[in-house]
């Protein structure tokens, strides 16, 4: 496996919020529908809800033999607690998204900030599926996947009775990121470090 | 469009790819106890059991569950329970009755940190000698480290195969990484999988002795209830059974039990090389450390440095072989564990050549990095 095929995605937020959830559809989309090689893991504690919440996913061309996630090119923080936990863990020229219902303080100009909580809310009318929107965007940002691979992931494993809110999360967070012109960005997290001085 | 389905790529955990693997193996009786992180594969198993007319039963503990597994495997039904530390512990007493009484049996052991209750959702490598030795006195038994979701399918395949052919309870040795990462795999049509089945008495009930040698150094295997009445018993037995303590029959047994595990050695020790044809260094590693070797040792060949790895999959009986050739090799072995240094121990005790035995050892509930791997490999290089 070549290095540079490898593209590491962490989802974080606080425990209940659906961070795995979010990660474990991403997997299956782009494993087994898109055919790449992918691992998915993640690391928690005792609690059920509270606490911080992670879980990552590793893409490549190639078989995987580290599992978890070393230089991360896409952060999906949905808590102020869990970017500025994460944030210093991605790579120069990687990518930050946050949920700025929750993240106030967002700790660079190369990130994405989408309401996905507030979105789900006022959108979609369940504050639940605030993942899932949030998902719409990683997906369509990362560019690492088929969108309506995706989308097929995700409605073949949520609940019978939710599969339009579900996709209409999705969807939600998939036409919001197309609006975030990227190239405007900042290149890299250096660079604008070291415009600072 | 069913079949196409059966066919398609699944992102499966560790521990679900062990309960397709039981499956594809016949193993169709389940006893155990809930406990992090092996409880998915109870939980997939109370769903999938009864579809196939198995049974899953949520005993009272590790102690009774062992029990009730090598009760239905007399009986004939291929049986399985999994488990991690405290109930590994638990499980001893039974596997050694599983031992001396030849009932095939697979204990799976999700390690997570110890000792104790320990840290319940940390990965570590605590439990490798206790899985050779965990239970007391002289015993044969197998064990196999998992380190990726196919291995998990494929090596709980091979699990029962062995243990069904030789007689012999076969652990097999998972820990929390490997268990609860998700990968893709295809789970294999039913004809493609290989499946080994004990061998069963063919002279009438009167003839049969339970225990009596054959070529192959392993008894023909009645189910009860068949109209083979035995004696099962965790007392030294004579061919019919029975206790004896005759030291002529004492010793013929016991050495029975080391030997036909002995005469499986071609079968039974399995190991993976990447890069060793050239290699001047090694690392010598399994389960999910295992992985983390492998990419230290990608990135050491792209520092220019001869760098390989040995891959334990077999971790009892012990890989003398391809051990004892990596050593000769190398001027240097690095072993990276998540204990305190349990095979590395193993290791060095083979260790004819002066080699040099370089320990590396994670204990603080973290998988090692690559990178740690990496620093130690350029360091001796």
């Amino acid at each position: 496996m070549k290095n540079d095929s490898r593209y590491e995605i962490r989802f974080s937020g606080s425990g209940g919020q659906g961070i795995i959830t979010a990660a474990v559809v991403m997997a299956d989309a782009v494993g087994s529908l898109d055919g790449k090689y992918v691992c998915q893991t993640q690391s928690y504690g005792p609690e059920a809800r509270g606490g911080k919440s992670k879980a990552e996913v590793v893409i490549s061309n190639g078989p995987i033999d580290y599992p978890k996630a070393m230089h991360i090119d896409l952060l999906l923080a949905m808590t102020q607690a869990s970017c500025d936990a994460y944030f210093f863990e991605i790579k120069p020229e990687g990518l930050l998204i946050v949920d700025s219902t929750l993240v106030e303080q967002v700790p660079t100009s190369r990130a994405v900030a989408i309401p996905f909580t507030a979105i789900a809310r006022k959108e979609i009318g369940r504050e639940l599926v605030a993942n899932m929107v949030a998902l719409g965007a990683v997906g369509y940002v990362s560019g690492q996947v088929n969108l309506k691979n995706l989308e097929d992931a995700l409605l073949s494993r949520v609940p019978k009775g939710t599969e339009n809110m579900n996709r209409e999360a999705l969807q939600a967070g998939i036409e919001q990121a197309r609006k975030v012109d990227i190239s405007n960005l900042p290149r890299s997290f250096v660079n604008e470090w070291e415009e600072e001085f | 469009m069913v079949s196409k389905d059966k066919n398609r790529r699944l992102l499966l955990q560790g521990n679900e790819a062990i309960v397709h693997g039981a499956l594809a193996a016949g193993c169709r009786f389940y006893a155990g106890y809930p406990i992090t992180p092996a409880s998915e594969i109870s939980e997939l198993l109370s769903v999938k059991l009864p579809q196939v007319g198995g049974t899953f039963i949520q005993m009272e503990d590790e102690i009774a569950s062992m029990g009730a597994v090598i009760g239905a495997s007399l009986a004939g039904e291929k049986s399985m329970t999994a488990t991690s530390g405290p109930g590994f512990s638990l499980i001893q007493e039974n596997l050694g009755y599983a031992c001396i009484t030849e009932v095939p049996c697979v204990v799976v052991n999700v390690m997570r940190g110890g000792p104790s209750t320990g840290l319940p959702t940390n990965v570590s490598q605590g439990d490798v000698l206790m899985s050779r030795w965990g239970t007391h006195g002289d015993h044969p038994i197998i064990v196999l480290a998992v380190s990726s979701v196919n291995d998990c399918f494929s090596l709980t395949v091979r699990a029962f195969n062995l243990s069904e052919k030789y007689r012999v309870p076969v652990i097999i040795l998972s820990d929390e990484v490997v268990a609860h990462t998700r990968e893709c795999m295809t789970i294999p049509d039913q004809d493609k999988v290989r499946v080994v089945d004990r061998i069963q008495p063919n002279v009438p009930p009167e003839w049969y002795k339970p225990y009596a040698d054959n070529n192959r150094g392993v008894p023909d295997m009645a189910s009860f209830g068949e109209g083979y009445r035995h004696h099962v018993t965790g007392l030294i037995h004579d061919e019919r059974g029975f206790p004896t303590q005759q030291p002529k029959e004492i010793d013929r047994f016991l050495h029975r039990l080391h030997d036909k595990i002995t005469k499986g050695f071609p079968e039974i020790v399995l190991s993976k090389t990447i890069d060793m044809e050239d290699a001047e260094v090694c690392v010598i590693a399994y389960g999910s450390v295992s992985r983390s070797a492998m990419m230290a040792v990608k990135k050491a060949r792209e520092h220019g440095i001869k760098a390989g790895l040995v891959q334990m999959i077999t971790l009892f009986p012990f890989p003398r072989k391809v051990i004892d050739a990596a050593l000769r090799q190398c001027k240097a072995a690095i072993i990276p564990e998540l204990n305190m240094g349990q095979m590395s121990r193993e290791i060095n005790r083979v260790n004819q050549s002066g080699t040099a035995i370089i320990k590396m050892n994670r204990i603080d509930g973290q998988l090692i990095t690559p990178d740690e791997i990496l620093k130690k490999i350029l360091s001796v290089s």
